[in-house]
This record gives structure tokens, C-alpha cells and sequence, in this order.
């Protein structure tokens, strides 16, 4: 009987918290489709009378090269990232040393500062190595500090390769560069698919670095949204346009391929 | 016999020898994969270690201009930061802050993986509306909240038929408001609205870690106590929750470390706030640093910083890898 009275009432709050979580979504949709004479205060909440583009026009052409900026940065940040981790990874769970827990611990460290406690030198090294102001110098960044959680992600995988594995194909007289390409590198295009998607998703959505190492043109488009949101004299359906430019390539890649995204979510947590 | 035994030994002779063989392939092996490891190793001691101390060593110095100047100032940066209005604001606010979002995100988790868990119609569906704003980033979700919080509209809108008018994030006043130090002490009402952003943004995150914990315990267990006549409630109190645990546990350190650190979502949704009502240390740092150029000063927030969030993390650390062996 409680079970009757329990399920109708699950699925009620359930609805009611899926729609408030959609609310930022709704607002999103219906201010940056409104023309501006539209986006009124008092009318915020209603659908636009006719659907006009003008403020995505306006977001796309402000934010259009910070986008490809953004696109030259995340790609090569995200595959380096993931190959060193993969490395790393195969290291830390198939060929530990003595001492390689600690070291693996020691890297972990590396991924939970606060980015502030490393700032300062971090840019006095980028300027003197004339990367300041740079896309390479913010790949570089990301590289770095995308390690602690490639390397985590990849030993945690590879934790659930078996080490007899391992252990026959050295009988056979394989390497470790063999084993890796041979043995390693085919068990791991998902675990490559997971670490890509997370550090996509991250270094897509990473403010802090950016706003530091980069000023006008080289801008990310996250530092460039933030300075169109922050400018008060930019209409609010143009931010809301913006803002739903510079979300989606992260939210559709989560609609496509949201499962793996969920397992790098979780891979994040240290146990895995 | 003679003759089988001398078989033997020249049989078992080569074996020893190709062993000792693979043994020194094997440690030539042992040698590359460190050498493999090593750039990693070289990159994370100076990019975090020693940039680390590099920054402790600027929080001891004098460097309060563009012109860096190194000469030692002793505790002088901490003893002014601890003096500082706005440091104390930070304080309290990350404090308040912190409590509201990691109850909040941990209590909404916890519940929405428990409904979602009881093999629902849509619970795909369910769990894709509570988990994308995990894929967002927290500039985006800053520029939208304050857009929906704003005071004249949004959600006010709805509110004034009910006739209240909170004012979200522009709101001064601090409950309770004790005097010490030198700042009002209680929660910043501002806050509230950055809680609210927060929580939308990282619900997601618990839920996941919630449902893979129920999901690893087996059916049997819960069909063993429905045998012995548990209700469904029983079940949940007595044997799912004591489970989940150590998953709480990973969630609460790993949101504190992000409450702690917090600094696009403040940036983008509210900045510092009047009385630096919605400031935190994080943001602080930055405008200290990087606007205001007393590189000292800086230092010695991210020094704070980095303390605050190792009280937590290290301890996790050492824990889930005693944990694994």
C-alpha cells in the first residue's frame, strides 16, 4: 500500500525538480530568440512573439573567433593530454617500481590546488618563454595540468586489464613499447573516448587559465562570454545567445555521448 | 638413467639461461617505463611543486608593485590579510557558502539517485535533465543565473504575485549579523542566489556517484531483507544508506575542494558584491594579483588557499590509496 502511494509521488517530485532544472534552458531559448525591442523585464517568462535570430547574429559575430580559438586550443590540449595519460597510466598499473604509489599520489596532488597557488610563477614562466598571450601557451597549460587526471582516469582503466595479459605477452618476448602498442593501445580506444570527452569538456569550459595567460584576440570563448556578459550596455537576448553558443559544442557532446562523459564523472573520483 | 638425468640438466640448463635472459630484458623494461614516466614526473615537481613554493616564497616577500622585489617580510602579508576586511568576508563567506552547497548538493543527490534508482519509466530521461549542467561551464551557468535572479525580473516576477521581493544577489544584509573582527558575521543573503546556481550546476555530479553506489550493491541483498519481511524504508535506513558512505564521503571532499577554489562562477554571476557580500578568496587572489598588482599580498590569499583545500584533500588522498592495497 505505501509502495501505491510511494511511486505517484516519486514520479510528481521528480517532475516538478526535472522542470526547474530546465528553467535555465527555457530562459536561455526564449530570451536569445526574442529581437531586442522584446527583451523586456516584465516579460521575461513569455515565449517571443516572432522568433528572431538578430541576437545570434550579433553573439556569433562577437564570439565567432574566440570559438576558433577555443577549437585550436582544445584539440591538441586534448590529445596530448590524453596520450601522456595513457602512458602514464600503463606505466602506474602494469610496471610500478618501488615507490611508484607514492609517486602516483604525489601526481594526484596535482589536480585538486587551487590553480591560484601556482598563478604567479606560472606566468612569470610563460612570459619568459614568450608564450604569454598564446594559444600554444595555453595548450601547454592544459597539458600540464590535465596530467593528475589523465594518468588517474588511465590507471584506473588499465587497472581492469588483467596482468596475466601482460605477463604472457612478456613470455612471448614482448616489450614494454610492444605491449603497449600491441596489448595496451586496443584495449583503451574507450578509455581514450572517456579522458577525451572529460578533458574536452573541461578545457572547453576552463575560465581561470585563460583570463590569466590571454588578453583580446587570443582570447577562449569562455573569458570572451564573460566580457560580453559583462559589458552592461550588451542586450540580454544577445548574452543569452552567447551564452547558448559557447554551451553547446560541451552539451551536445554530452547528448551524444553521455554515457562516457558519466564514466569520466566518476573515473574523476579518485577510487573510480 | 645416468643418461635421463644428463638429458634433464641439458634440458633445464637453457631454461635457466633464457630466465636470466628475460630477467635482464625484463629490467631493461623496468628502466624504459620509468623513462616513459619521467617527463611527467619532471613537468608536475616543477609545475606544481616547485611553483608552489615559488608562490610561498612571493608571500614572504615585498614584491607590492610591478617591480618584483624579493627581500624577506617575514608573516607581514598574513598578518595584513588576516586584518584585511575583505579577507574576513571572505572567510565567513566561504564558510557559509560551503555548508549550504555541500549539504544541499549531497542531501539533493542523494535523494534524486534513490527515486531514480526504482526502475522508473524515463529514468533515462530523468537522469539527463539532473546531470547536464554538469557539462556546462560555470561561466555560462553564471551569466544565465544572474539573468534569472536578477532582481527586477525573472524569477521575481513569479514571486511578486506572492508579494515578496528578495532582492537574490544584490542584497547587503547578513544573518545574523554578530560583530567580529571587523565584519558582520552570519550568512550573507546574497549567497543564497549563488548557492542556487551551484547546486543546479553540481547536483549532477553526487547523483552519478549516488546511483553507481546503488547500483554496485546486489539485488540479493535487498531481496534477502524483503524476505525477512523489511519494508521498502526499512531497507533504505538500515541497509542501502550505511552503504553509501564512503560515498558521501568522496562527495563532500570533492565539492569542498571545489567550493573552496571557487572563482569563474563569483566572476561571472555577481563579482565581489557590495561589502563584499558574494567575494571569495579565490576571486580576491585574482583582483589582488592580477588587477591590482601587490603580487605579495596575492601570494599569501593562494597560500591560504592551497592550505584550506590540502586540510581536505590530503588525507582523501592517503585514504583511497590505503584503501586500494
Amino acid at each position: 500500500m505505501a509502495k501505491a502511494f510511494a511511486r505517484p509521488l516519486i514520479y510528481l517530485i521528480l517532475v516538478i525538480l526535472g522542470v526547474l532544472f530546465l528553467v535555465p534552458v527555457y530562459v536561455m531559448l526564449v530570451t536569445s530568440l526574442k529581437p531586442f525591442d522584446e527583451v523586456s523585464i516584465a516579460t521575461m517568462w513569455k515565449p517571443p512573439a516572432h522568433i528572431d535570430f538578430a541576437g545570434y547574429a550579433e553573439a556569433f559575430s562577437k564570439l565567432a573567433p574566440n570559438f576558433m580559438n577555443t577549437i585550436y586550443l582544445v584539440v591538441p590540449a586534448t590529445l596530448l593530454s590524453a596520450l601522456l595519460g595513457s602512458l602514464n597510466g600503463y606505466v602506474l598499473s602494469k610496471w610500478k617500481f618501488k615507490g611508484s604509489d607514492w609517486v602516483f599520489t604525489a601526481i594526484l596532488f596535482g589536480m585538486f590546488i587551487p590553480y591560484q597557488s601556482i598563478l604567479i610563477p606560472l606566468l612569470q614562466f610563460i612570459r619568459n618563454i614568450g608564450l604569454y598571450n598564446s594559444i600554444p601557451g595555453l595548450i601547454l597549460v592544459h597539458v600540464v595540468y590535465g596530467l593528475p587526471i589523465t594518468t588517474l582516469m588511465f590507471r584506473n582503466f588499465y587497472a581492469n586489464i588483467p596482468d596475466s595479459l601482460v605477463e604472457s605477452a612478456q613470455i612471448d618476448g614482448a616489450g614494454f613499447v610492444g605491449i603497449y602498442r600491441h596489448i595496451i593501445m586496443p584495449l583503451s580506444i574507450t578509455g581514450f573516448v572517456v579522458v577525451a570527452i572529460w578533458q574536452f569538456t573541461n578545457i572547453w569550459n576552463e575560465f581561470l587559465f585563460a583570463v590569466t595567460i590571454t588578453s583580446s584576440a587570443q582570447q577562449p570563448i569562455m573569458v570572451a562570454l564573460q566580457n560580453l556578459a559583462g559589458s552592461q550596455v550588451v542586450e540580454w537576448n544577445v548574452q543569452m545567445a552567447g551564452a547558448l553558443l559557447a554551451a553547446l559544442p560541451t552539451l551536445l557532446v554530452y547528448i551524444l555521448l553521455g554515457k562516457y562523459f558519466i564514466r569520466g564523472l566518476l573515473a574523476g573520483s579518485v577510487k573510480g | 638413467m645416468l643418461e635421463r638425468e644428463a638429458l634433464e640438466t641439458a634440458e633445464v640448463t637453457p631454461a635457466i639461461k633464457t630466465k636470466k635472459r628475460k630477467r635482464a630484458g625484463l629490467s631493461k623494461d623496468r628502466w624504459l617505463a620509468f623513462l616513459f614516466l619521467l617527463p611527467s614526473i619532471i613537468l608536475l615537481a616543477i609545475f606544481v611543486y616547485g611553483f608552489i613554493s615559488w608562490t610561498a616564497y612571493v608571500s614572504v616577500s615585498r614584491w607590492h608593485s610591478l617591480l618584483p622585489d624579493f627581500t624577506f617580510a617575514g608573516l607581514a602579508n598574513y598578518q595584513a590579510l588576516f586584518h584585511n576586511f575583505r579577507f574576513q568576508a571572505d572567510l565567513r563567506n566561504t564558510l557559509f557558502f560551503s555548508v549550504f552547497f555541500i549539504v544541499l548538493v549531497v542531501l539533493l543527490g542523494q535523494m534524486l539517485a534513490i527515486f531514480i534508482d526504482q526502475r522508473l519509466k524515463a529514468e533515462s530521461l530523468f537522469r539527463n535533465i539532473f546531470l547536464f549542467p554538469m557539462a556546462l561551464s560555470f561561466v555560462v551557468t553564471g551569466v544565465v543565473w544572474r539573468w534569472i535572479l536578477n532582481p527586477e525580473t525573472g524569477v521575481n516576477l513569479l514571486l511578486k504575485d506572492f508579494g515578496i521581493h528578495p532582492k537574490w544577489y544584490t542584497d547587503t544584509s547578513i544573518v545574523p549579523s554578530w560583530h567580529i573582527g571587523q565584519i558582520d558575521f552570519g550568512l550573507p543573503v546574497a549567497l543564497i542566489a549563488v548557492v542556487i546556481a551551484a547546486v543546479w550546476q553540481m547536483t549532477g555530479f553526487s547523483l552519478a556517484m549516488y546511483l553507481a553506489g546503488l547500483r554496485a550493491i546486489p539485488e540479493d541483498v535487498r531481496e534477502a531483507a524483503r524476505i525477512d519481511g523489511a519494508s521498502e524504508f526499512q531497507i533504505y535506513r538500515k541497509i542501502i544508506l550505511p552503504q553509501l558512505k564512503p560515498i558521501t564521503y568522496s562527495v563532500v571532499i570533492i565539492m569542498a575542494h571545489i567550493s573552496l577554489k571557487i572563482f569563474d562562477l563569483i566572476y561571472a554571476m555577481t563579482g565581489p558584491g557590495a561589502n563584499y557580500v558574494t567575494d571569495m578568496p579565490g576571486v580576491f587572489m585574482f583582483e589582488t594579483t592580477f588587477r591590482g598588482n601587490d603580487y605579495a599580498q596575492g601570494a599569501a590569499i593562494a597560500i591560504i588557499m592551497l592550505i584550506m583545500v590540502a586540510v581536505f584533500i590530503i588525507p582523501y588522498l592517503i585514504s583511497s590509496r590505503k584503501g586500494e592495497s
